[in-house]
């Protein structure tokens, strides 16, 4: 497939994994040197092409939050049921929310018991199913960072505009950077360089990551999502390393500009604004890390049009998904792994999405042994 | 628009009418038309094919009833002869159950007949035997087909996958993957035209010829739900081996893997109607393949992977980057991913 195969030839891999050996050895470091991609799709092409087993022992790469669905929380997917199961709702949400759990099961256990939960693909399909139900409410579950923003954000401006009274979104997008910088001030912090998220950063632009290089002294690299890409982003922060430089630098030029999508933007900055603090599973709260719709969209916001419980479901003591995300860690380490938390029964964020790094570590320790 | 109501499920003239008039007409055969209880089928007839019986069931519920290149009819045949023929079996009867949702044009119900009658002429065998139901609306969705079939398993043919070794061969007929899509792309709710057809065929002739070129086949199943991936998961863990595939091997139509690149979806979970794994002795290899590819079912043979002692349990792909990963089984369905 053409602009695909090319990112995925194996010649010029072994070319990058050769040169990033060469310079982790220039590097020489006693332990491995932690790189964390931050994004779930950088997760995912990681384990789907097995590029941890290609990178030499001197590279360990930290699986961060930037799965959007696995850092939902269980009191949210709580919320989001509750709404559900109100009468004359139809709840639309992408495929891979409907398995996360809530304190008392997941949306699919909700849709068995009798919940309207439809899946879409973009929340434009949610406005379709709207106008063709005027009698039902038709609420979208938002979430991811903000890749997503935009759409949803769109989609409620034409809700706006054509007067549609049914819609309304269940706003849970959170935002990458303060996210970034709780990861960076944790104490036990032991990672030399990051890879950026590339569609995050098509929207918001490179910019944004500054305080990174200049603040913390990080080397960042913007990748983007096919193998090739991936393995050059490591080598662009080996490179760094190596140099004794903290950047930011884009290699994902073809895709991201550095200002980012200012149309974009202008949608994110119309209708949202920051909360004080919001919720992620395995991290707790952060602050300024969500948004919710402003208050000129207040009736197309869920929260305000439905009774929502809102309660806060503290992570089971147990888990540390919190210092598996960051590196501190590995997911065999962690003290329910593989016990009270697996895929079928998933106790943290990191067993919820097969893109979560315990789910995978699972797979293959519980298989081998 | 005529369509089937609660009177054609209540036993009387009505009901006797449209099983005439849909099945019993496209079915045509002596021993469906006696229309007695059960068909009669003697053992000596059955005896002439092999000396064991083979008796499978499955049930159809699939969204749309019609399909690019099928509809719940053909499927209902195709599965049921690929069930039977993939334990060696010669398929020989079907029995054919629906249960119909009040509401359903009468038309759609004529053509999803005649599709099963032109599926199992096709395939040789005879669907003999069958029962209707008429449920209210929202008691099932539209038509629910259940077909059983009989076979009879060749004297000798003996499959199966405690018979899988280290070093046989891994072998499709085929692209994997055009059910799954096409049935996908065909609901409609993904905005996504693709020219995909489903797989959807009677494989037990190309099994034929594949088992006279390799009479060592160890196993042969039909990759239908969960794919090809979870087949090969569940002869890994039968037959206490590791699996190794190769990634640049497994044959997808581009439009195929152009349409799982979009949905972020694997190939390798998605269903097919006309496509099987066989797992062969790596000696006849070259055999099983120049067979399948001889037969237009079989085009697309090509061996994908082997069977290893090495990570027992475990099907691993090497990927077409180098790199290798578990290909495991699946918890649920596959969803589609939002980043």
């Amino acid at each position: 497939m053409k602009y695909v195969d090319e990112f995925r030839d194996r010649d010029k891999a072994a070319v990058l994994v050769r040169e990033i050996t060469r310079l982790a050895d220039a590097i020489g470091t006693r332990r491995p040197l932690q790189i964390m991609e931050v994004c779930g799709g950088h997760t995912h092409a990681i384990f789907r092409y097995g590029i941890e087993g290609m990178l030499p022992e001197q590279i360990e790469l930290v699986h961060g939050p930037g799965c959007p669905v696995c850092v939902l929380p269980m009191g949210r997917i709580d919320d989001c049921i509750a709404i559900a199961s109100q009468p004359g709702v139809i709840l639309t949400t992408f495929g891979d929310a409907m398995r996360v759990p809530g304190s008392r099961g997941s949306l699919l256990q909700a849709k068995a018991n009798g919940a309207d939960i439809r899946m879409v693909y973009s929340p434009t399909d949610a406005l379709t199913i709207a106008r063709r139900h005027p009698d039902r409410e038709v609420v979208f579950f938002a979430l991811g960072f903000e890749t997503t923003m935009p759409s949803t954000a769109l989609t409620v401006m034409e809700a706006e505009r054509d007067g549609v009274g049914n819609f309304s979104v269940f706003c849970n997008h959170i935002t990458i950077v303060p996210t970034i910088k709780a990861i960076l001030d944790s104490p036990d912090l032991r990672i030399e360089g990051f890879l950026g998220p590339g569609h995050v950063s098509m929207v918001i632009g490179t910019a944004p990551y500054e305080f990174v290089a200049r603040h913390y002294r990080k080397p960042m690299v913007v990748s983007g999502f096919e193998p090739l890409d991936v393995l050059q982003s490591v080598w662009m922060v080996l490179r760094q390393i190596a140099d004794g430089r903290a950047e930011v630098e884009n290699q994902y030029a073809r895709v991201v500009a550095t200002g980012g999508n200012a149309a974009a933007l202008r949608a994110i900055s119309a209708v949202y604004e920051l909360r004080e603090f919001f919720e992620w599973r395995g991290l707790g709260s952060i602050d300024y890390s969500g948004v919710r719709l402003r208050d000129a969209y207040a009736r197309f916001d869920a929260e305000r049009r439905f009774a929502v419980p809102g309660a806060r479901i503290a992570d089971p003591l147990s888990c540390q998904c919190g210092e598996v995300l960051k590196g501190v860690l590995k997911p065999h380490q962690c003290k329910v792994f593989g016990t009270a938390c697996t895929p079928e029964t998933p106790v943290g964020a990191l067993m919820v999405s097969s893109e979560g790094a315990c789910a995978a570590y699972y797979r293959y320790a519980a298989k081998a042994a | 628009m005529r369509t089937v109501t609660l009177s054609h499920g209540g036993g009387g003239k009505a009901m006797k009418d449209l099983i005439d008039a849909v099945f019993v007409a496209a079915f045509d055969n002596p021993l469906l038309a006696a229309l007695d209880d059960q068909a009669r089928v003697p053992m000596s007839l059955l005896a002439r094919y092999g000396d064991r019986l083979a008796f499978t069931t499955d049930s159809f519920v699939v969204d749309p009833l019609e399909f690019p290149g099928g509809d719940i009819g053909k499927l209902g045949v195709c599965g049921t002869v690929n069930d039977l023929a993939v334990g060696g079996a010669i398929p020989l009867y079907l029995s054919c159950a629906v249960i119909i949702e009040e509401g359903l044009p009468i038309d759609l119900l004529h053509r999803i007949a005649r599709s099963m009658a032109a599926a199992a002429r096709e395939a040789g065998v005879q669907v003999v035997t069958g029962d209707t139901k008429v449920v209210p609306r929202g008691a099932c969705d539209r038509l629910f087909l259940t077909t059983t079939g009989i076979g009879v398993i060749r004297t000798g043919v003996e499959l199966g996958a405690h018979r899988v070794q280290p070093g046989d061969a891994v072998l499709v007929n085929g692209v994997l993957g055009d059910h799954g899509s096409a049935i996908l792309a065909a609901r409609g709710d993904l905005a996504l035209e693709a020219p995909i057809e489903s797989d959807c065929a009677a494989l037990h002739v190309l099994i034929d010829s594949l088992l006279r070129a390799s009479p060592g086949t160890r196993f042969i199943r039909d990759a239908t739900r969960g794919g090809v991936a979870t087949v090969l998961n569940e002869i890994a863990l039968a037959a206490n081996c590791g699996i190794e595939l190769d990634e640049r091997a497994v044959p997808l139509r581009e439009a195929v893997k152009g349409f799982c690149e979009i949905l972020g979806l694997d190939p390798l979970y998605l269903a097919n109607e006309g496509r099987l794994v066989a797992i062969v002795p790596a000696a006849e290899a070259d055999r099983a393949l120049a067979a399948m590819r001889a037969h237009p079912l079989g085009a697309g043979a090509c061996r994908i992977g082997h069977v290893t002692d090495r990570r027992p349990r475990l099907v691993v792909m090497h990927t077409v980057l180098g790199g290798q990963r578990i290909v495991d089984m699946l918890v649920g369905d596959q969803l589609p991913r939002i980043c």
